[in-house]
């Protein structure tokens, strides 16, 4: 199939789609509009349902329903929306249903602007809502990442029976980019047994959703067996992409657009005569801690780049375990941080200053 | 090859439809292309920017600071983004509606009335185009017979009447810099 310049919020809808997701529910808000208005030309051609709810609230849980009913769906928000759906991630979680989520991050705290920003990164990655859960966060840097990872998410929720979350920023939202859809290596994902779909004719036992443990016994067997995927998932689901690593002294730690960003100076670095490298991590949760640990052994020291205060550091500083220092650069109020402030950083670690 | 584009102006002016068209062209050109508009609360009369990557690399900052081209289409634009331009790099002025002239001996600035050549063609919002052409003729970053024909698709039948005049805007834009 040929490439489409398309926006990451286009890409990322006909990408669902494509993966086979008919049921969106979702309420407007800047900068990923253009999710459900895809959504809306499209699912109805698709045989699918679009619904704009009176709420983010409204929305997650219509996603509860339509996830317990087997069906693949989707919905999408930036920062404060996300924040209201937090309880319904929640229930989804401890329901065990698949569904994916997509946050192109905004700045924050607060309804703060709509300008692009990587503050979600706690949010996402520790729970978000209340309880022992995770979702499997998936962090894209490009249009085209976007989309494969919004068809590999649906499989990765459908295996596991996990909420699987899109973590972009605004940026990966509004941005156009060449996109090529291919065609689906969709994974072997197990029948949905449990769905509840209809108990009409007894054959089998009655399928019930639900995320309300009274008994103290049940709850914590349903701990349990979270427990035990995500250890599963984070052992076949953990994926990092390491770039001029091989011969790094210095290593910029960054995710999504601040990694592509940081791809180029490492590039510029390097022509500078710094021995740079990047590790991004692909997926947030299960966050490769592997990758830093092995690095640890190598480099001088770690600098990791966000458009926050300072969140994916602290994952980045017990992965590094202290044998190495492990530096922080941040952009705030919605700058992205440019090519040459990473360059500066790295220049003044490699002088010794910070 | 890399080319790093910045297009500023007010909003209506057609500056994020001058890089799309770049975009566009260039991905038809099998390059490696990015375009980032700046977004928000724009609408006309507003402030409105886009960057372009076009590159034989595959795209890393799609964020461009430092432009090896500058497109400038009112004055506000003129005065943020004139520093962004690098040494030997090139700058377009809308000098339809800036009488300001740049003070830098680094660079090339390419002075364009393209809303006066615009309303000569009879259509003042080509005036995007006029300077399309102007850029293109400069820096080949994209050939204009591949932007026209991105712009053919984008337009569809309703609108296909309108290639001839954005046709002959892209040309004056190119004659205006020859």
């Amino acid at each position: 199939m040929a490439k489409k310049l398309m926006k990451g919020s286009e890409a990322i809808g006909e990408a669902a789609i494509q993966a086979g997701c008919r049921y969106f529910f979702g309420y407007p808000i800047t900068p990923q509009n253009e999710i459900p208005e895809y959504m809306s030309r499209r699912l109805p051609k698709e045989g699918g349902c679009f619904l704009q709810a009176e709420s983010e609230v409204a929305a997650i849980n219509m996603v509860y329903g339509a996830a317990g009913a087997g069906a693949r769906v989707m919905t999408s928000s930036s920062s404060p929306g996300i924040s209201l759906k937090q309880e319904g991630i929640s229930y989804i979680a401890c329901a065990e249903l698949p569904c994916v989520i997509v946050n192109m991050m905004r700045v924050g705290p607060g309804l703060g602007g709509i300008l692009p920003a990587q503050g979600d990164y706690f949010q996402a990655t520790k729970g978000g809502g209340h309880g022992d859960y995770h979702l499997v966060v998936l962090a894209p840097s490009t249009v085209q990442e976007a989309a494969d990872m919004v068809m590999e998410g649906f499989d990765i929720a459908d295996t596991y029976r996990i909420p699987v979350m899109i973590l972009g920023d605004g940026m990966i939202g509004q941005i156009m980019e060449p996109v090529e859809f291919k065609v689906h290596q969709k994974r072997q994902v197990p029948e949905k047994t449990w769905a509840a779909t209809g108990w009409s004719d007894k054959s089998r036992p009655r399928a019930i959703i639900n995320s309300l443990y009274i008994e103290a016994e049940q709850m914590k067997a349903v701990s349990e067996r979270l427990l035990a995927r995500y250890a599963q998932i984070t052992e076949k689901e953990t994926k990092v992409e390491e770039f001029m690593m091989d011969d790094a002294q210095y290593c910029i730690a960054a995710y999504g657009t601040t990694a592509r960003i940081a791809k180029s100076a490492v590039v510029k670095a390097r022509q500078m005569g710094i021995k740079a490298g990047l590790i991004r991590p692909i997926t947030i949760w299960p966050f490769p801690s592997e990758a830093f640990a092995k690095a640890a052994e190598q480099v001088k020291a770690f600098l990791t780049v966000e458009m926050s205060t300072g969140q994916m550091v602290e994952d980045v500083r017990l992965a590094v375990a202290g044998k190495k220092p492990v530096y922080f650069k941040g952009t705030l109020g919605g700058f992205v941080p440019t090519t040459q402030d990473m360059v500066n950083e790295l220049v003044k670690l490699t002088e010794g200053r910070e | 090859m890399l080319h790093q584009i910045i297009s500023a102006g007010f909003g209506g002016q057609g500056v994020l439809l001058l890089g799309q068209l770049i975009a566009y062209a260039g991905l038809k050109e099998e390059k490696n292309v990015s375009w980032l508009p700046s977004y928000g609360p724009e609408m006309r009369g507003g402030t409105a920017n886009c960057c372009v990557v076009v590159s034989d690399e595959e795209v890393g900052s799609p964020v461009v600071t430092e432009a090896d081209v500058v497109v400038v289409m009112n004055r506000p634009s003129f005065e943020k983004y004139e520093n962004n331009v690098v040494p030997g790099g090139k700058l377009f002025v809308n000098s339809s509606l800036i009488d300001l002239r740049s003070n830098r001996t680094d660079i090339e600035v390419y002075y364009v009335p393209a809303n006066h050549i615009a309303d000569e063609l009879g259509n003042g919002r080509v005036a995007n185009m006029v300077m399309l052409g102007a850029v293109l003729k400069k820096t080949h970053i994209v050939s204009p017979k591949t932007a026209i024909e991105c712009l053919a698709a984008s337009f569809g039948e309703r609108k296909a009447h309108l290639i001839p005049i954005n046709e002959q805007a892209l040309e004056k834009g190119a004659e205006v810099v020859r």
